[in-house]
């Protein structure tokens, strides 16, 4: 069962039961999921966790859903000692945490798993989202496997091959004619209008909390303790702010040591509102319109900016921004060190790991672990000349000669 | 009557000037202010507009014509 109590404003602090709301209707800030963390401490505990299933369904005690939950196979992705990519970049202690391995390719499936199960709970029959790829892809499947109808709405400008990973489960695809901004506009509207789930919009509280899952495996798998240092992505912020609530709530209920962990957070320098934020000291978050490769986390008005910025401020942690330049030599150096085909996104978060281990921000002897949240073969396009074969004849000889080998 | 929430982020040269007031005296939209942080060189204002959906659109749009960024609250919708 949920111990799930309230939705709470994160600026007022006014409190709503659980429906399906996003936003305070006082100050129009966010809603965040609370607990009732006494009843929590009393049931939970490392054995209970580790004998439940190797999925992020295993920490079910600490999501928001009572209902059995939409799982397609979503969590418990492999966190990977780096030592190729930590001796390279001069850090003893480097751990990925490769999200690429959800049934969807990104960590969106966590997210995505809660939401379209609390849909079920409020009795929705139709999900939706707006979406440029890998939110679109896991909001289909698991509509799929939900028998929900899904609405993905997309800008009319998008390739239609960015589609192919959404449209595969056959959900309605709205392609709507407008820029970016309109497409917030419609989408926010229809929510008023209709009786859906839209998953990031008033389901936006609960498909928060299923983030949370990559801060519990991450200290689970480093054997119940938090890092030192996390290096992730921020787009809206959520993830970013959630990996810290994860880590909290597993020291606060006793399962980990008090958390001492640095938050880096990582943008690409097109689409960098929060880091552009922390380096000027500020505590408003200016949007800003995004223009970079790294369209995962292309977004210029981040709903959960200023908690993020929160997030990396309090926890001592910093914010980094990288070109695209880097972003693509950084996917190249995690695929040639460690194997993992990461999107453009994953480039970032490397790039900026470089950036910061180079600065002497992060101690080399302590665990540092990245976030990596999405795999590269969606986003294959921004790496066309990479593909460079030597060409040789069907003879021996002619390999031999291209290649100066002897037998 | 149509409702939205949206966030205007105020240049400095903008900070003495009326544009709220105008707003809802120039375009019959109400407008209802929930939060804000305005100091000498910068300026936000998260508020609500109600009024006929038109109002509305050009309110906004005279808004932005004016200098002042117009983002809708809380954030944007579309993700990766």
């Amino acid at each position: 069962m949920s111990y799930a109590k309230v939705l709470r404003c994160r600026k007022c602090g006014q409190e709503y039961s659980l429906q399906p709301v996003n936003v305070c209707e006082f100050c129009f800030s966010p809603l965040e999921v609370n607990y009732d963390y006494k009843a929590l401490s009393g049931v939970i505990s490392r054995d209970k966790i580790m004998s439940g299933p190797r999925s992020m369904w295993r920490y079910c005690d600490l999501l928001p859903v009572d209902e059995k939950a939409v799982d397609i196979g979503t969590g418990f992705t492999p966190l990977v000692k780096a030592d190729n990519l930590g001796r390279k970049l001069g850090l003893e202690q480097l751990y990925i945490k490769n999200d690429c391995l959800n049934p969807t390719y990104s960590f969106k499936d966590r997210a995505v798993s809660v939401a379209v199960t609390k849909a079920i709970e409020c009795g929705f029959d139709t999900v939706a989202c707006a979406s440029t790829g890998n939110l679109a892809a896991s909001v289909a499947a698991h509509a799929a496997k939900a028998n929900l109808k899904a609405y993905v709405f997309v800008p009319s400008n998008l390739e239609s091959g960015k589609l192919i990973g959404a449209a595969i489960y056959n959900p309605v695809l709205v392609e709507v004619e407008g820029s970016y901004d309109d497409v917030n506009r419609l989408c926010s509207r229809i929510t008023k209008r209709y009786n859906w789930g839209f998953i990031n919009i008033n389901l936006r509280p609960y498909y928060a909390e299923g983030s949370k899952t990559i801060g519990y495996e991450i200290a689970e798998q480093l054997g119940w303790r938090a890092p030192s240092y996390v290096v992730a992505p921020a787009a809206s912020g959520l993830l970013f702010t959630r990996i810290w609530k994860g880590l909290d709530e597993l020291a606060m209920l006793r399962l980990i040591e008090p958390v001492n962990t640095h938050m880096y957070v990582a943008q690409a320098a097109g689409s960098s509102p929060i880091v552009n934020s922390f380096n000027a000291g500020t505590l408003h978050i200016h949007p800003v319109k995004p223009d970079t490769i790294a369209k995962s986390i292309a977004i210029g008005n981040p709903a959960d900016g200023y908690y993020a910025l929160m997030v990396a401020r309090q926890s001592g942690g910093g914010a980094c921004a990288v070109s695209d330049e880097e972003a693509i030599e950084g996917m190249g150096l995690l695929a040639q060190t460690e194997g993992i085909f990461a999107e453009a996104t994953g480039g970032v978060v490397i790039a900026s790991l470089k950036k910061l281990a180079s600065s002497g921000a992060i101690n080399k002897q302590e665990i540092t672990v990245v976030v990596i949240t999405g795999a590269g073969p969606r986003t294959q396009e921004v790496l066309s000349d990479i593909v460079k074969p030597v060409t040789v004849q069907p003879t021996l000889e002619s390999f031999e000669e291209k290649f100066n080998q002897k037998a | 009557m149509a409702k939205r929430e949206v966030m205007f982020t105020f240049p400095r040269q903008l900070i003495k000037e009326p544009v709220i007031y105008k707003l809802g005296k120039e375009f019959d939209v109400i407008t209802n202010i929930r939060r804000a942080d305005v100091s000498e060189n910068k300026g936000w204002v998260v508020l609500e507009l109600e009024g006929e959906e038109k109002a509305i659109e050009r309110g906004i749009a005279w808004v932005r014509s004016q200098g002042v960024r117009v983002d809708p609250v809380p954030g944007d919708v579309v993700e990766g």
